[in-house]
């Protein structure tokens, strides 16, 4: 099954001291690459700064385009990837192995229309 | 160089045409908005020193771009991380480019629809107008530090989430010029109508707006809306001597000494709109222009062509079906057919204006006309309490950019 991984940009990244954030990063993009060597991890990337998101709201099929990301600055998604594993536990096991301080990730099984 | 040229004179009218034009040919080379902007205004800076002193040079457009050639060259050699654009700059043309002109692409980068209206307006007249962050801070009476991260942050948003940095297809400049026509009559209201601020920083942003709404007739010499709305801004700019009275309140339109409106200019604004009348596309600003037209030759209010000024609030209303243009053209019928008929259509539009002043305060004048004291008071009521109330105005204020004439002259 296949989920999908959105990962909030967390209070290390957006307000910790660029020496924190250097060493926690290095972390991060290490637990990533063996993610992806094992082949586990299918998709995923790391995504610009909030502050360069555009939100477009459609209203009764008008669309209007707003200069901001979607969720408040404190739950901003930093990030996102999808896992094809066997099963939620197996993903929850691989999340639990996530080594940034902070944050949240929500794992949401990706709707699979061929079932 | 030469003598009989005054360098500050020389240096304004240079900053105004060419560096702008300068920044946004950078701008293209080197893919960096801050490093060409800045390149330029150093140079300008550089000119402010020299020129008085030296005398101004033959090819000023050619002696900034040498200036900002070498200022940035000077700083890459640096900063050993910039290679790659001290390349791009060391390729950089030491002529300046004769045939296109990027302002284009400039403007329609900066009033790109994924920035924020107020973004779109800050860096539109940083970068296109080259007005400081100081100046543009004062003129809209907002936080120096403010407006500075608000220009920082659109900047951001354009180079890091891949903003084009090119002029719209055919199939959407019409939706695309919209958005840079609000951003310019946005800078002229705020300089023409809003009351905060001193005096003449406002009436030097009004001919801000004026300049780039020329600038923009200029660069889409196909396109008759820009010639709308640089008649418009034209028409309100030589009603200006009349519209402050000596205790510097202001006047209402129908209360104006019309001997104080400069005739020569409302007489080059009439050929503009004739200009853009040609090409048979007509457009809100073109509309609206024409009302500003028949009012500005009137020779009295009594006199006004009301039937005519009607019929285009009709036209207009079908181009944009705010409620607040609607206001507008109640208050034309108000004068082509009478108090009763434009109060029916004020009272239509009550769902959607109750938060709007305006609204109330036309409705005073309506019933007061019709001698229904007692109502007239309350609606007075109403509006006072709305104007007070800063949050909903400012909401309403941008709807009604476009027809803010209108309202606050007659209303």
């Amino acid at each position: 099954m296949k989920y999908m991984l959105l990962i909030t940009q967390g209070e290390w990244y957006a307000n910790g001291s660029p020496e924190d954030r250097d060493r926690a990063m290095e972390k991060v993009v290490e637990w990533w690459g063996k993610q992806f060597g094992s082949g586990k991890m299918v998709g995923g990337h790391q995504l610009q700064s909030p502050d360069t998101a555009t939100t477009v709201v459609i209203e009764r099929g008008k669309h209007t385009i707003l200069d901001r990301p979607l969720m408040e600055a404190k739950e901003a998604i930093g990030g996102f990837g999808i896992l094809d594993v066997a099963d939620l536990e197996e993903a929850l096991a691989i999340v639990k192995t996530m080594p940034q301080p902070d944050g949240r990730v929500e794992v949401r099984p990706i709707l699979d229309r061929d079932r | 160089m030469t003598a009989d040229r005054e360098p500050r004179a020389l240096l304004e009218r240079v900053f105004r045409e060419e560096a702008g034009r300068l920044t946004a040919s950078l701008v293209r080379l080197l893919g960096d908005f801050d490093l060409a902007e800045e390149l330029i205004a150093e140079a300008v800076v550089e000119a402010l020193e020299h020129w008085p002193r030296d005398g101004a040079p033959e090819r000023p457009a050619s002696w900034l771009l040498t200036t900002a050639r070498r200022k940035g060259l000077d700083r890459i050699r640096r900063e050993a991380v910039y290679r790659k654009k001290l390349e791009l700059i060391a390729a950089l043309p030491t002529q300046p480019p004769r045939e296109g002109d990027d302002r284009l692409q400039l403007i329609f980068t900066c009033c790109h629809p994924v920035l924020a209206r107020e973004a779109q307006v800050a860096l539109t007249l940083r970068a296109v107008a080259g007005l400081t962050t100081e100046e543009i801070a004062r003129a809209f009476v907002v936080d120096r530090d403010t407006l500075a991260k608000r220009i920082v942050r659109a900047k951001h948003k354009i180079v890091s989430s891949g903003v084009p940095y090119r002029v719209p297809a055919p199939d959407e400049l019409g939706s695309r010029l919209d958005e840079v026509l609000t951003v310019i009559y946005l800078v002229f209201n705020e300089g023409y109508v809003a009351t905060a601020g001193e005096a003449p920083i406002r009436r030097e942003l009004a001919r801000d707006a004026e300049w780039l709404a020329s600038l923009l007739a200029r660069l889409l010499p196909n396109e008759p809306e820009p010639l709308g709305l640089l008649a418009l801004i034209r028409l309100h700019l030589a009603r200006w001597p009349a519209r402050l009275d000596a205790g510097r309140r202001f006047v209402l339109l129908q209360h104006q000494d019309r001997s104080l409106w400069d005739r020569h200019a409302i007489g080059e604004a009439v050929a503009l709109i004739e200009r853009a009348a040609r090409f048979r596309r007509p457009g809100r600003y073109q509309v609206e222009a024409m009302i500003a037209a028949l009012h500005c030759e009137a020779p009295t209010w009594e006199a006004t062509d009301w039937a005519q000024i009607l019929a285009l609030y009709t036209l207009l209303t079908e181009i944009d079906t705010s409620p607040v243009v609607a206001l507008s053209r109640a208050i034309a019928r108000r004068y082509a057919e009478g108090p009763a008929a434009a109060l029916a259509d004020v009272e239509a539009l009550s769902d959607h204006l109750q938060g709007y002043h305006l609204f109330h305060a036309t409705r005073a004048a309506l019933l007061r006309d019709l001698d229904q004291q007692a109502e007239a008071a309350r609606a007075d009521a109403a509006a006072l309490a709305l104007t007070r109330n800063s949050g909903e105005r400012a909401l309403l204020e941008e709807r009604l950019a476009n027809t803010r004439w209108a309202l606050h002259d007659q209303a």
